[in-house]
């Protein structure tokens, strides 16, 4: 099965990581972060993620229930940050790393940002320039992704 | 009404696009009807990826195959033709069968069995877009189309294993 997967880190305080990962060997589609010099660490933390998101998505699979939510929620939490995921229906995994220190950020704007970075990403993947499985050097979604986490931080 | 205009203007657009492929000079014979059928089923390759993205918004996802293709023949029909397949038949070992019994892009020219020959042109960027759309939701397969009588046709899923 493929995996894609895309990894939002957005940490609150000083960083933000935004990472996609995409297909078969799970690479990232984009990546950011603010500040950019904890990239490496957030790398692993988001690496590890990965497997916490395919053990809820196989296990939404065999549950008999009816929903079936895009959104994973809360991944886990370490001791600094807190990991939320979300994943399309087209296997694309979008990864939020956030400080934990950020208590105001609440589920629903958790969902929010999802949903506008789903959106963002369709735009992408509409655009006819965009080869699937490229990295994503669309300004477009740059400035959504900026805006979203200065919003945040 | 801006909802009816959207399914000619894809229409025209659509026809326009297949002469395109088999003008200028392509090669008329086997050769170039072949390179033709790849241009045309390549775009609805592509085009079926980022349908893929869009269409399901607000769709929770699929649980197993038969889901999938059964949101082929309701949403991604109804988006892009304006009406539901007619038939879904399945062996449940991969292959399925979408038939519709009035298929847009042919009822311009179902006046008699004249153009049957033409038809195939017609039905590969379907083709495509089926095929695309599938690939981005995690499934690989190939598909086909076929013709007896303008304008019904049927179009043949047969799911890859991996």
């Amino acid at each position: 099965m493929r995996k894609k997967n895309k990894n939002k880190n957005n940490k609150n305080l000083n960083a933000s990581w935004l990472k996609p990962y995409s297909l078969l060997q799970n690479y990232p589609l984009y990546i950011r972060s603010i500040p950019a010099e904890q990239e490496l660490k957030f790398h692993y933390t988001v690496h590890t993620s990965l497997d916490v998101v395919d053990e809820k998505v196989s296990a939404m699979g065999k549950a008999l229930v009816d929903q079936r939510e895009l959104y994973l929620g809360l991944l886990y939490p370490t001791e600094d940050y807190k990991v939320y995921g979300y994943v399309t229906n087209s296997k694309v995994k979008f990864v939020m790393v956030v400080d934990s220190s950020n208590t105001a950020l609440r589920d629903n704007e958790i969902r929010s940002m999802f949903r506008k970075l789903h959106n963002s990403y369709t735009d992408v993947m509409c655009n006819p320039f965009y080869n699937p499985g490229d990295r994503i050097h669309s300004r477009a979604f740059d400035n959504m992704v900026t805006s979203m986490m200065v919003q945040v931080c | 009404m801006p909802a009816m205009a959207d399914e000619t203007l894809f229409q025209l657009l659509h026809t326009q696009v297949v002469a395109a492929a088999y003008g200028a000079g392509r090669g008329s014979g086997d050769e170039g009807l072949r390179a033709g059928l790849t241009v045309l089923e390549g775009m609805g390759f592509r085009v079926g990826q980022g349908l893929a993205e869009r269409l399901p918004q607000g769709a929770l996802a699929f649980r197993e195959e038969l889901d999938t293709i059964k949101f082929l023949c309701r949403d991604l029909w109804g988006a892009v033709f304006g009406k539901q397949t007619d038939n879904l038949r399945t062996n449940h070992q991969g292959t399925y069968i979408l038939q519709d019994n009035n298929f847009p892009f042919l009822t311009q020219m179902a006046w008699g069995q004249q153009y049957l020959e033409e038809a195939p042109k017609f039905l590969a960027f379907t083709c495509g877009l089926l095929r695309g759309t599938l690939s981005s939701l995690g499934i690989e397969s190939s598909v086909t189309a076929s013709v007896t009588s303008l304008p019904a046709c049927k179009f043949q899923v047969v799911i890859q294993k991996a």
